[in-house]
């Protein structure tokens, strides 16, 4: 019974990190086609902004994960107007670009910032089962990834917004001509994305060293999930999550976190050869085939 | 054959002619220890130039190029330990190059034939590099080792020793001119190639895959070749790196380690061999430079100067000012 336990619980903390991680990526990339190379930075912004204002300024924890995931928001925002805007035809150019961007960010908060601020303390403490600890703030995440996703299910799946959005990402060209206004569609994609990552950032702040560089622990992971998730955004990034957390928590648990690792590329790299288009298209394969 | 001569006259023509003397002159003006800093920027060079063959010419983006070069250079540094002669080095420098090429056409195989491509192969090459390096980066202890010599965690491999030619070991001119006959020779081939049936292939690929699948190219075929073939060059320039440094560790496997050469690539001029060399060579001696002052800036100049570019001069700083040059001198004609 514990055994199982614990199996679930490495589980679902590693499915939630990994959703949580891949759905802003996930999103820019599905309905705009661009892979955003900054977002880990912008996952470590979030988190910044989330320890500066809990620590400094005192504001309550919260709150300040949800301030600093719309302040990560708007940079987003303005990133995509001043420069990522004029990368759309391109968007082999724009993994560059967002590289730059990348880079710029996080030795830019090394340079005004220092090399790493004031952790906040993992809340809530932790419950016991057996004679085994488990952290309660670890199982809030999975509440909390599994809420967000429901959220951003509904935003684009049952407000005029996701309509007006997935017509663009399917046609922009038809979307354009009824007079949807694509380019507005896409900043809001851009901003919905960056705020997502900093609320990752911001959830996960007081879980890990709060560093200039952090956005890389979070890049790969989040990338291997869109890569086996496929064009669908959500769809994709909750199956692929829940896929790629079964591979990562029990190699992990078994052969260290570097094994855990090694076994999500693997798994990309084999399972993008048996079906290119991802779990996702996998999903569409199969619904076509029944009917 | 006016015209022909014409032809040949081109800016690009003249800078590399003037490079090339450059360089052979050069180490008449300085001393040894400048020297070897060419053989460093040279080598850094043809990791560049590996970029512009499987990015400029096939249209592939590879993120993962530090990673290839890094591991060519542990495989050399492994064989030449390990046997302990001189004369066996320049054997370890080839099979470097053909494991490297072989595990890159593995890599390639799963990518292109599994219908992988444009930002997705970034993203699997960049992964690639991440792990590479996290594994590299926790062989401290004991139990890594291969062929008896200790991987050395993030310390690397350390006392990689020099190359021999014919018995003679290479000191510091004598690698200065090896590295440059390499890049020579690598700039000649990927220049030349352009001009072949397999340079025309790679351009088709490049501007439509689609259309030249229809056309009868073997698309994937095509890009497993030319992916190989950049594997083994960056291999081949980490192999250098390596003889250059006698070490090699996983930081120079890094993430940033890979952007630096696209960032030249790319603002070079991604399609243009010579612009990558100028380019190349002009980076690593400012910069060389700019690290004498210590400066934190490196990174941000670094990220600002790509953005630029490719928003501002997509085709790339030097080869646009070649076009630009070209275009000038015809008009005064």
């Amino acid at each position: 019974m514990i055994l199982v336990f614990r199996h679930l619980y490495l589980f679902l903390d590693s499915f939630s990190f990994l959703l949580l991680s891949a759905l802003g990526l996930s999103i820019i990339y599905g309905m705009m086609g661009i892979i955003n190379q900054a977002h880990g930075e912008f996952i470590m912004l979030g988190a910044y902004f989330t320890s500066l204002l809990s620590v400094a300024l005192h504001i309550p924890f919260i709150i300040s994960i949800f301030l600093g995931a719309i302040l990560t928001g708007f940079l987003g925002l303005l990133l995509d107007r001043t420069i990522i805007c004029r990368l759309y035809s391109r968007p082999l150019d724009s993994i560059v670009v967002t590289w730059g961007i990348s880079l710029i960010l996080s030795q830019g908060i090394r340079i005004i910032l220092g090399n790493s601020v004031e952790s906040i303390s993992t809340p809530l403490g932790s419950f016991t089962i057996g004679n085994e600890k488990f952290s309660t703030y670890r199982m809030v995440l999975v509440a909390v990834a599994v809420i967000t996703l429901m959220v951003v299910y509904y935003i684009f799946n049952h407000t005029e917004f996701g309509l007006k959005a997935r017509a663009t990402m399917q046609r922009s060209d038809i979307a354009k001509s009824l007079g949807v206004n694509t380019d507005k569609m896409y900043a809001a994609t851009f901003f919905i994305g960056s705020f997502l990552a900093g609320l990752t950032g911001g959830l996960y702040s007081p879980t890990m060293m709060v560093v200039p560089t952090m956005g890389t622990s979070f890049n790969m992971q989040a990338f291997v999930t869109v890569i086996v998730g496929g064009s669908n955004p959500i769809l994709g990034s909750f199956l692929s999550s829940a896929l790629l957390g079964i591979v990562n928590s029990e190699l992990s648990g078994w052969a260290g976190s570097f094994a855990g690792q090694i076994g999500l590329l693997i798994m990309a790299i084999i399972f993008i050869r048996i079906c290119p288009l991802g779990v996702s298209g996998l999903v569409d394969r199969l619904k076509a085939v029944r009917r | 054959m006016k015209d022909k001569s014409k032809a040949l006259l081109t800016s690009e023509n003249i800078i590399f002619v003037v490079l090339l003397l450059l360089g052979l002159v050069l180490p008449t003006f300085t001393n040894a220890y400048r020297l070897s800093q060419y053989s460093y920027y040279y080598s850094m060079t043809i990791l560049a130039l590996s970029i512009t063959l499987v990015w400029g010419y096939a249209g592939i983006f590879s993120f993962g190029q530090a990673a290839f070069m890094g591991l060519g250079a542990y495989i050399y540094g492994i064989l030449s330990i390990a046997a302990g002669r001189d004369g066996f080095n320049i054997f370890a420098l080839l099979i470097a190059v053909v494991i490297m090429m072989a595990l890159g056409a593995a890599l390639a195989y799963f990518m292109f034939y599994g219908g992988v491509n444009d930002v997705f192969v970034g993203l699997i090459t960049m992964c690639f590099g991440i792990a590479l390096q996290t594994f590299m980066g926790q062989t401290a202890g004991e139990e890594w080792q291969v062929l008896g010599v200790r991987l050395g965690g993030y310390n690397g491999l350390t006392g990689i020793p020099k190359i021999s030619l014919f018995g003679f070991k290479l000191g510091d001119v004598a690698f200065y001119f090896f590295t440059f006959i390499i890049l020579i020779l690598v700039y000649a081939a990927i220049r030349y190639s352009k001009i072949t049936n397999a340079g025309y292939s790679l351009t088709a690929i490049r501007e439509n895959r689609s259309r030249s699948e229809l056309f009868g190219f073997d698309v994937p075929k095509i890009q497993v070749i030319v992916f190989a073939i950049s594997t083994g060059l960056a291999a081949l320039a980490g192999v250098l790196y390596s003889v250059w440094g006698s070490y090699i560790a996983p930081d120079n496997l890094s993430m940033t380690q890979s952007t630096i050469p696209v960032v030249i690539v790319a603002s070079g001029g991604r399609k243009n061999p010579t612009a990558t060399v100028l380019f190349a060579i002009l980076y690593y001696f400012l910069s060389g430079k700019l690290a004498a002052s210590g400066s934190s800036l490196n990174y941000i100049i670094l990220g600002a100067i790509l953005i630029v570019v490719l928003l501002f001069i997509p085709e790339g700083l030097f080869s646009t000012l070649f076009s630009k040059m070209d275009k000038y001198i015809l008009r005064r004609a």
